[in-house]
């Protein structure tokens, strides 16, 4: 479904990714892992539009995304959460959930979607009338989660959607993450939290310095002695 | 409102509200920029006086009567705000401050030096007052009465705040609204930042061209100095009065902070002093501005 080929990408005259290829099948959980400064967000950008990719191909449904803005990379079917949730705190819920779907035409199924996200968010539907800000760190996840399937999207990219979370609220959100994919969307998941996102994901991937360093089967990452002494804490 | 003249007919304070007014269309223009969109623009005064000197220009060297004027009038200071708004809003936050303070300059600058075609310093002079056909009286010359003026740019007042509530209203206003909020948001969630920025100013911009235009015409006169730094703060502070993003609020803040000069007559040479000081007051009151949407909600 996506394809990254050796890209290049960065800020201003630096990049901060060197060649990264990676791959995402339809329906799978990608779980992009690695320490901080690797270039996970920057890999989830480059994808997404927001950072030029200055090298490689980034192919989806064999469109090559090279140089697309982000509001067509959207329009093609994927959506990005972004990294510390980014909701916006002074306006409601529902304003919120209706950014999400900025760019599609379609009232009628804008309204069944929004229905379907709350009774997969039950919090939201009940909330939808109050200001996003005053919701908890686990709802405004929710809510960010949301507001990105809010554009119908083939493929989610969540940038660490545990950010900030308590222990609890985290394994409630990715119980929603397995979920989403259960019901069909394929997701490429950014995370610290290694131990979570492999329990998830089909796949992973390390990165190192801007550059991959392993790629393998969830499973078999989880017991991969270099990943368990790197970022499983044993 | 509309009866005033009638009931009130003392042409000083008729005068003092036109200006306020005028005030108002402009606070509304710049309330597209600043306070939807949240770019932080210093040079607005820059808008209007290309809007009088779009006008000025075309009736002294053209010909062209005031009405059919304020079509290019509002169209080339929108383009203005467009090609400016390229190279500008590829900076951010302070730096765009900067850019835009010297666009401000720079505009007045090139009124004042290019004395071939707008006067230099001593500016237009003789521009024509509006005429206007009506019924029963023929060709009515507005001349240099007040009331007028006065009904001239309340019924601008009332359509631009028309179009501005319909325009926040909208898909465009809401996209503003979610840029000012969190750019990135907004680009995640597909909304083209760079156009609907560039959009923001291009009616911004026209709003004070047409503004412009209503100035030059009543005043018959315009001069460079008309259009300095001091005007683009004074308006960026009647919006931020009003409340960043609301229409009742860029037009109420504009007429307190438009008339409080002249209301403070009483207190003679310290009439600034006084009138800084109730800026201080207000904004300690009441920090999100008089109509500004409160938020209680911390950015967690």
């Amino acid at each position: 479904m996506l394809r990254l080929d050796g890209i290049a990408a960065g800020y201003g005259r630096t990049n901060c990714l060197h060649g990264v290829s990676l791959e995402v099948r339809e329906g799978e959980v990608v779980a992009l892992l690695g320490a901080n400064g690797a270039g996970k967000t920057t890999t989830l950008m480059a994808i997404s539009g927001l950072v030029p990719v200055r090298q490689g191909r980034v192919v989806f449904q064999g469109r090559a995304l090279g140089g697309l803005p982000p509001a067509d990379v959207v329009g093609l079917g994927i959506s990005h959460v972004p990294e510390g949730r980014r909701i916006l705190p002074r306006l409601t819920v529902l304003e919120n959930l209706e950014l999400g779907g900025y760019l599609r035409r379609d009232r009628p199924a804008l309204r069944q979607d929004l229905e379907r996200l709350y009774e997969l968010f039950p919090v939201l539907g009940e909330r939808r009338r109050q200001l996003a800000g005053t919701l908890s760190g686990g709802e405004q996840q929710m809510l960010a989660i949301a507001r990105g399937l809010m554009a119908r999207p083939k493929l989610l990219l969540l940038d660490e959607p545990s950010l900030g979370l308590s222990p609890k609220l985290v394994v409630t959100i990715f119980e929603t993450i397995a979920r989403l994919n259960r019901e069909g969307m394929t997701i490429l998941l950014v995370e610290q939290n290694a131990y979570l996102a492999l329990r998830i994901a089909h796949r992973g991937y390390v990165l190192e310095a801007g550059r991959l360093a392993l790629t393998d089967t969830a499973p078999n990452l989880a017991q991969n002695p270099q990943v368990k002494s790197a970022y499983l804490g044993g | 409102m509309a009866a005033l003249p009638l009931v009130y007919p003392h042409p000083y304070h008729l005068d003092v509200l036109t200006t306020s007014l005028l005030y108002a269309l402009l606070a509304l223009g710049l309330n597209l920029i600043v306070g939807l969109t949240g770019v932080l623009h210093l040079g607005y005064a820059a808008f209007f006086a290309i809007g009088a000197y779009t006008y000025g220009l075309l009736n002294l060297r053209a010909g062209w009567p005031f009405w059919p004027s304020l079509v290019p009038a509002a169209a080339v200071a929108g383009l203005f705000g467009v090609g400016i708004g390229l190279p500008a809003l590829r900076v951010r936050g302070d730096y765009l401050a900067i850019v835009t303070l010297g666009f401000g300059e720079i505009v007045r600058i090139a009124f004042t030096n290019l004395e071939r075609w707008t006067g230099g310093p001593n500016g237009l002079l003789g521009i024509d007052h509006p005429r206007l056909w009506w019924p029963g009286h023929g060709i009515f010359d507005f001349g240099v009465a007040s009331a007028p003026y006065y009904y001239l740019v309340c019924a601008a007042v009332i359509l631009a705040a028309a179009l501005c509530v319909r325009l926040s209203r909208s898909r465009i206003g809401r996209a503003w609204v979610a840029i000012r909020e969190d750019e990135l948001a907004a680009a995640c969630a597909g909304i083209p930042v760079l156009q609907l920025k560039l959009l923001a100013q291009g009616c911004g911009g026209a709003i004070a061209g047409l503004a412009g235009a209503v100035f030059a015409a009543k005043q018959g006169t315009i001069t460079p100095d008309s259009f300095d730094f001091i005007l683009s703060v004074m308006v960026l502070a009647m919006v931020v009065l009003g409340g960043l993003g609301s229409v009742r609020g860029a037009i109420v803040g504009a007429l307190v902070l438009g008339s409080l000069p002249e209301l403070l007559r009483g207190f003679d040479q310290y009439r600034m002093l006084a009138f800084g000081l109730a800026m201080i007051v207000i904004m300690r009151l009441r920090p999100q501005g008089l109509f500004g949407r409160s938020s209680h909600a911390s950015a967690a």
